[in-house]
């Protein structure tokens, strides 16, 4: 930043500053080049190899068979199958995404608003005490609490209020909102808490009400943590592929679950990689629209 | 700073999130380069002459053994069953060493063996799996020389002409078993069901006589075996490739689906046993490993559970020994095929997994118990009613989406 701020002084000669301009850049692009090797290499190829594969044809045992092209896998994404497999996933995702920003909001809100810096700093380790273990261990802990015996299914069976809820479409709703409720609390939390809260009070100062301060001002602020928070849950959600099988019996297909078959014993990997692609395309969409409602200020 | 912090964190959560839902895809990745399998085409007739030129007894250095987990008595768990270390006494009978590596599926091993990366040499697919692996398009397999295993000739009959190789060119039987249905005798008891003279698929596809238990079912997640049981009940072959007849079986899955709590290829008899279900599809093996393990001095499982391949029929599979193309000691491969084939060591092997053995001179080994047993050696006239899943090419993918159909 200092650099800049001298290099003001000496406007008066352009082609110095415009080498020093290139420079910078030069300097910028060696900083970042490790970043970009490991992006190149682990990110952008792979996509690019999932997307050729995705018009090859299928080998006897699944794999691609490059050098023989078809598109026969693209059109098959049409069958009344795939696509219900898609808008059910879609569904799911939006609905967690929905549930999370609805328990989400208040309770980053509550967090954000406390006076002392070591309360927030303490709720917020709270958030996320969970992910010290691994995801895998914590829907298995799910899996006991709502089986027959488990304390959830008791406590519902006491209050006569719920019943048995493992292996049904709650259990899995229920495992994915506690799994992504935390990406949610968190972008939330640094929007709320960077508010300038003098705003608000200037509303109130002019006749707002709390409610219409609040909806005319607070939650318009808050938009950037909202609309990231609403992607890192809707993402993954799309994606589920643990909780549906672990919580729900795999009873139900869903995308993730639909994509892992194709590359096991369904043994069709280009068809498997042109669901990934189209999953990527969903996702990258979503994104899309983040960026342009002014996500940027994350 | 504080944002960058918790945006750090959320990428950190973001990446543990996804690590854990990929766990299972990257163990097959991790195979090697492609390099390998595009030079294994040449290497293959070398080994095969390699194969062909070993004596019954050679030895060409250490076995890569690579086997489904739990499978063979070695260590610790030899003891515990009381039954002979197979591992250790093959060592000191031939004085190579046994490098073991485990797998718990057939894809995993596939793609394994495609990849090239590890020198298995001796991998135990399950049957159709064989016939996917030998097919000369894709050339994952060599020829077994039968000369080398005398003891081939302790084979039961039944175990010689498989559909999925018919001469034995490629492979030779392991263990086998069958699929059927575990089921709690209170839970049948309590819906008026008579077991007497054996059970029916009717249990779970049966809109009435499964109707008791409702919720309380559990399938196996895998396409073939589950829609194949709806098949059975069907009086269709497990193996059809006509597609009404996949359709109906579509049908009447897509009906139990709503009586049906879990598709559970795992845990499928834990749930059993924990009171989860009372109705379970699986695999023998599975369910009497589970009711051994609960039984007690003074608490008998075999009282309160049982298990038996539905009077329609079922499916019977077996595991089979085969060398992979990309084996560096085939002889030692071979010499241990002859070492599972003998008459004792087979009768060890039985005792330790409660599987069905393929090696009739095994059978005076085995605990009479074990082999009175109908839950592992089935009578020959349900033997008459099983078949082997085969190969169906590239029918079975209308198989796996007609599975993601049923369950909607």
């Amino acid at each position: 930043m200092t650099l800049l701020d001298d290099r003001t002084s000496e406007e008066a000669n352009p082609e110095l500053e415009k080498k020093a301009e290139r420079a910078e850049s030069w300097r910028g692009f060696f900083v970042a080049l490790p970043t970009y090797v490991f992006l190149v290499l682990f990110f952008v190829l792979p996509l690019i190899i999932i997307a050729v594969i995705s018009f090859a044809e299928r080998s006897r045992t699944g794999k691609p068979i490059l050098g023989e092209w078809t598109l026969e896998w693209w059109i098959k994404l049409g069958d009344p199958l795939v696509r219900s497999v898609t808008f059910r996933s879609i569904w799911l995702a939006f609905l967690n995404t929905a549930f999370s920003l609805l328990l989400g909001y208040p309770f980053a809100y509550w967090i954000a608003t406390r006076k002392k810096a070591m309360t927030r700093n303490f709720l917020l380790v709270l958030v996320l005490i969970p992910f010290w273990s691994n995801f895998l261990v914590r829907t298995y802990a799910w899996r006991t609490l709502l089986d027959s015996n488990g304390m959830i299914t008791k406590i519902g069976e006491a209050t006569g209020l719920w019943g048995k809820m493992l292996f049904t479409e709650p259990a899995v709703f229920l495992g994915l909102l506690y799994g992504y409720l935390p990406f949610m609390v968190l972008p939330l939390y640094a929007a709320i808490e960077h508010l300038d809260w003098n705003l608000v009070e200037a509303a109130r100062d002019l006749y707002a009400g709390a409610w219409k301060a609040f909806r005319k001002v607070t939650l318009p602020l808050s938009m950037p943590g909202i609309i990231a928070g609403s992607i890192l849950v809707f993402i993954p959600s799309l994606g589920a592929y643990v909780t549906p099988d672990l919580l729900g019996g795999s009873k139900t297909t869903l995308l993730g679950n639909y994509i892992v078959t194709q590359f096991k014993s369904g043994r069709n990997w280009p068809f498997g990689a042109a669901l990934s692609v189209t999953i990527l395309v969903i996702m990258m969409i979503a994104t899309v629209i983040y960026f342009k409602k002014g996500g940027k200020t994350l | 700073m504080r944002r960058l912090l918790i945006l750090l964190a959320v990428v950190a959560m973001l990446a543990a999130a996804c690590s854990s839902s990929s766990d299972e895809t990257t163990t097959t990745a991790a195979g090697g380069t492609d390099e390998s399998t595009t030079t294994a085409a040449p290497a293959e007739s070398d080994l095969q002459a390699k194969v062909n030129a070993c004596q019954p007894g050679e030895t060409d250095g250490d076995l890569n053994l690579y086997n489904w987990t739990e499978y063979i008595p070695y260590g610790s768990a030899a003891e515990d069953f009381e039954v002979t270390d197979l591992v250790a006494k093959f060592e000191e009978e031939t004085g190579v060493k046994i490098v073991q590596t485990f797998y718990e599926d057939n894809e995993t091993m596939l793609a394994q063996i495609e990849a090239g990366g590890a020198p298995y040499d001796l991998i135990v697919p399950s049957d159709y799996m064989v016939s996917t692996m030998a097919d000369p398009e894709v050339n994952l397999l060599v020829k077994v020389n039968k000369d080398a295993i005398p003891n081939l000739k302790n084979l039961d009959p039944l175990f010689t002409n498989l559909p999925f190789d018919p001469n034995g060119d490629y492979s030779v039987p392991y263990q086998a078993g069958t699929s059927g249905i575990g089921f709690s005798f209170e839970a049948l008891d309590a819906a008026g069901v008579d077991y007497e003279n054996g059970i029916s698929w009717g249990l779970i596809f049966d809109p009435e006589m499964s109707a008791p238990f409702t919720g309380k079912i559990s399938m196996l997640n895998d396409e073939r075996e589950t829609l194949g049981a709806a098949l059975k009940y069907l009086g269709y072959s497990v193996n059809t490739t006509s597609q009404e007849e996949l359709d109906e079986a579509t049908a009447i899955l897509k009906d139990a689906n709503s009586r049906i709590a879990a598709y559970d290829s795992a845990a499928f008899d834990d749930l059993l046993m924990s009171g989860e279900t009372v109705v379970a599809h699986g695999w023998n093996g599975g369910f009497l490993g589970s009711f051994d393990q609960a039984s007690t001095d003074d608490y008998d499982a075999y009282e309160y559970y049982g298990y038996a391949v539905p009077n329609e029929g079922g499916i019977v599979w077996v595991d089979l020994m085969a060398i992979p193309v990309t084996a560096e000691h085939p002889c030692t491969a071979l010499t241990f095929m002859n070492f599972i084939l003998d008459a004792e060591n087979g009768g060890e092997l039985t005792n330790y997994t409660y599987y069905m053995s393929p090696n009739l001179a095994a059978y005076e080994y085995i605990d009479p118990e074990i082999l009175g047993d109908e839950m592992v050696f089935p009578s020959e006239e349900t033997m008459s009613k099983l078949e082997f899943i085969a190969d169906v090419g590239d029918f079975s993918l209308q198989y796996s989406d007609a599975f993601a159909a049923a369950k909607g």
